[in-house]
């Protein structure tokens, strides 16, 4: 390793678009042959009528049908395990609060590229082994935690597993470790800074930070520069999402115009979410990636339902891995607050169980000062008390259940019948006012 | 006595679906107060047809309650009130809400207390006056 070298590894990340095209051709090939070793996608192509032969260029691509999240769902625990379990050494899993969970299995070598992926990302926007990152993300299945873990391992800095909450505790690992990356959710930098505020500790003066990485919940551009401004560092988003390991899919450069998705790790389309057709560059789609590098579970154009558009595929830093926009939101209605990825029909389920309430409600979402937040308006079915009290101690029940269920607390609200939005078809159950989608 | 409590948004226009509905029964409020909090409001109504002023606003969709409170007629003068209150509260009687006004030249105590055996029996032993719905109807 040169630490001079603003690359990790020069010899994917300086390809030409043709080197690129070609690599990925190489990689696609390899990687539908051994799909035909999970039962999953040899069914799946039987009954597409395809062979692995017929994929012969990256337009061949086009000719595999999508994987969603469901398919996971319905294949659970191992149905798409491409490789015999034995030879798998982790599993990561999502809640499942809304079905099946969805289980991700890794071998030896997918962790070592994984943590190549993480440690390249890192490396590009400034980090040496000489860094101490300090990891503030959950931990646990939430891949954020390990993913950038065994990334900053790899690339050789001092890493910290401070795992996310206890600011005060944070703070003064930064300060006695000299800490000089963090990685965390937006909202919890914020928070971060806040308690730094009350104990008197100036980020500039008090610290070593230079570098934050920021990712897994939505934040707009303005956010970005505040939290650049508070601590005095600069910010890079981070794109990553479990069914493609975690972290290090896609990461900015020290450019900040758009994220370099990784085209030696993933084939990126952008699709319409209705007509499933490739939308043009530039175009709001949907995320379908393709793995290219994967062994336990490769995934086949898999349907992220992040909505993101093409920036572009050359960049001043050399690098010519494809530019997408940050997150512009979903195709279906999930919702991503602070870094929890919440269905509303976990909200509604709670809701349904209060006999006191009626079946509409809506779900707000806003931005206040740097923190969103979570408002869910509920219908009132019958006046069962004219207590005020009783009615404000349904309210706290209400949001006890559901931060139970979502892990956040969002703010409850009693309305009373018939103000609310009618659930008939496609109800309005969410209204996103938060920055980033302004 | 039936007082009418309807959940309302603490927003305005609110007031005035209610009011409508109530106007459009003929129904004639007696007295009317509104408690509030952050988010949401309970108003509550006294009325000529109480009964009737539930099933129209229920079927109009709106979250109402017929709550029994007491209405004890007392003389309109200073101390009347407070005269009331502490006998109430020496019987260890605690008031949810309360309210008041003036009816053919005598005041009223609204209130809902608990427990209801209690109250009926300070009623008794100091002869209070108690009034019913037929009072207003």
């Amino acid at each position: 390793m040169d630490n001079n070298s603003p690359y990790l590894h020069p010899q994917y990340e300086t390809l030409s678009r043709d080197e690129l095209k070609a690599l990925q051709l190489e990689r696609l090939k390899k990687t539908v042959k051994h799909c035909m070793n999970s039962e999953f996608y040899r069914k799946r192509f039987a009954n597409a009528g395809l062979s692995p032969d017929d994929i012969r260029s990256l337009d061949d691509l086009r000719k595999i049908p999508f994987t969603t999240k469901q398919d996971l769902r319905d294949t659970y625990p191992f149905g798409m395990a491409s490789v015999p379990l034995p030879q798998c050494v982790r599993l990561h899993s999502s809640s499942g609060t809304t079905g099946n969970p969805t289980v991700i299995l890794h071998t030896q070598r997918d962790l070592d590229e994984w943590a190549n992926a993480v440690a390249r990302c890192l490396w590009m926007v400034g980090l040496r082994p000489d860094d101490v990152f300090q990891n503030s993300s959950g931990y646990g299945m939430f891949t954020g935690g390990l993913g950038f873990q065994y990334g900053a391992e790899r690339l050789g800095a001092l890493t910290v597993p401070a795992a996310a909450g206890n600011s005060l505790r944070q703070i003064k690992f930064i300060k006695d470790f000299g800490t000089t990356a963090i990685h965390a959710v937006p909202s919890y930098v914020t928070r971060l800074y806040e308690v730094m505020q009350q104990e008197g500790v100036d980020p500039r003066r008090d610290t070593k930070l230079k570098v934050l990485a920021i990712g897994a919940e939505p934040h707009s551009e303005e956010q970005r520069r505040r939290i650049e401004q508070m601590l005095g560092v600069k910010a890079y988003n981070s794109f990553g999402m479990s069914e493609m390991c975690g972290p290090g899919v896609g990461f900015e450069c020290k450019e900040q115009n758009g994220l370099h998705f990784w085209e030696d790790y993933y084939i990126v389309e952008i699709i319409n979410p209705e007509t499933l057709e490739p939308v043009a560059d530039g175009e709001i789609g949907e995320l379908v990636l393709t793995t290219l590098n994967r062994e336990a579970m490769p995934l086949l154009r898999y349907r992220t339902r992040d909505l993101t558009r093409v920036l572009g595929h050359s960049c001043p830093c050399g690098r010519n891995h494809i530019r997408l926009d940050r997150m512009r939101g979903r195709s279906d209605d999930m919702i991503v607050l602070r870094g929890v990825n919440i269905f509303p029909i976990q909200i509604e389920t709670i809701l349904m169980q209060f006999k006191e309430l009626a079946s509409n409600y809506l779900i707000t979402l806003t931005t206040d000062a740097d923190n969103d937040n979570m408002t869910v308006e509920v219908e009132l079915e019958e006046l069962f008390t004219d207590d005020y009290q009783r009615l404000v101690a349904l309210e706290k029940e209400i949001k006890h259940r559901l931060k139970d269920e979502i892990l956040l607390t969002p703010h409850v609200r009693l309305v009373p019948k018939g103000t609310l939005p009618v659930s008939e078809g496609k109800a309005v159950r969410v209204v996103d006012k938060r920055k980033v989608y302004q | 006595m039936k007082q009418l409590s309807i959940f309302i948004e603490n927003k305005s226009g609110t007031l005035i679906r209610v009011l409508d509905i109530l106007s459009r029964a003929g129904i004639q409020i007696i007295a009317s107060t509104v408690a509030d909090t952050k988010d949401f409001g309970i108003y509550r109504v006294l009325c000529d047809k109480p009964e009737q002023a539930f099933i129209m606003l229920n079927e109009s969709g709106i979250n109402v309650q017929l709550t029994h409170v007491y209405a004890i007629s007392i003389d309109d003068e200073p101390g009347r009130a407070a005269n009331a209150v502490n006998m109430l509260s020496q019987a260890g009687i605690s008031l949810l809400y309360l309210y008041s006004f003036l009816w053919k030249g005598r005041g009223v105590l609204v209130f809902r207390a608990e427990p209801s055996e209690l109250v009926e029996q300070v009623v008794k032993a100091n002869s209070l006056t108690v009034l019913d719905e037929g009072e207003f109807a």
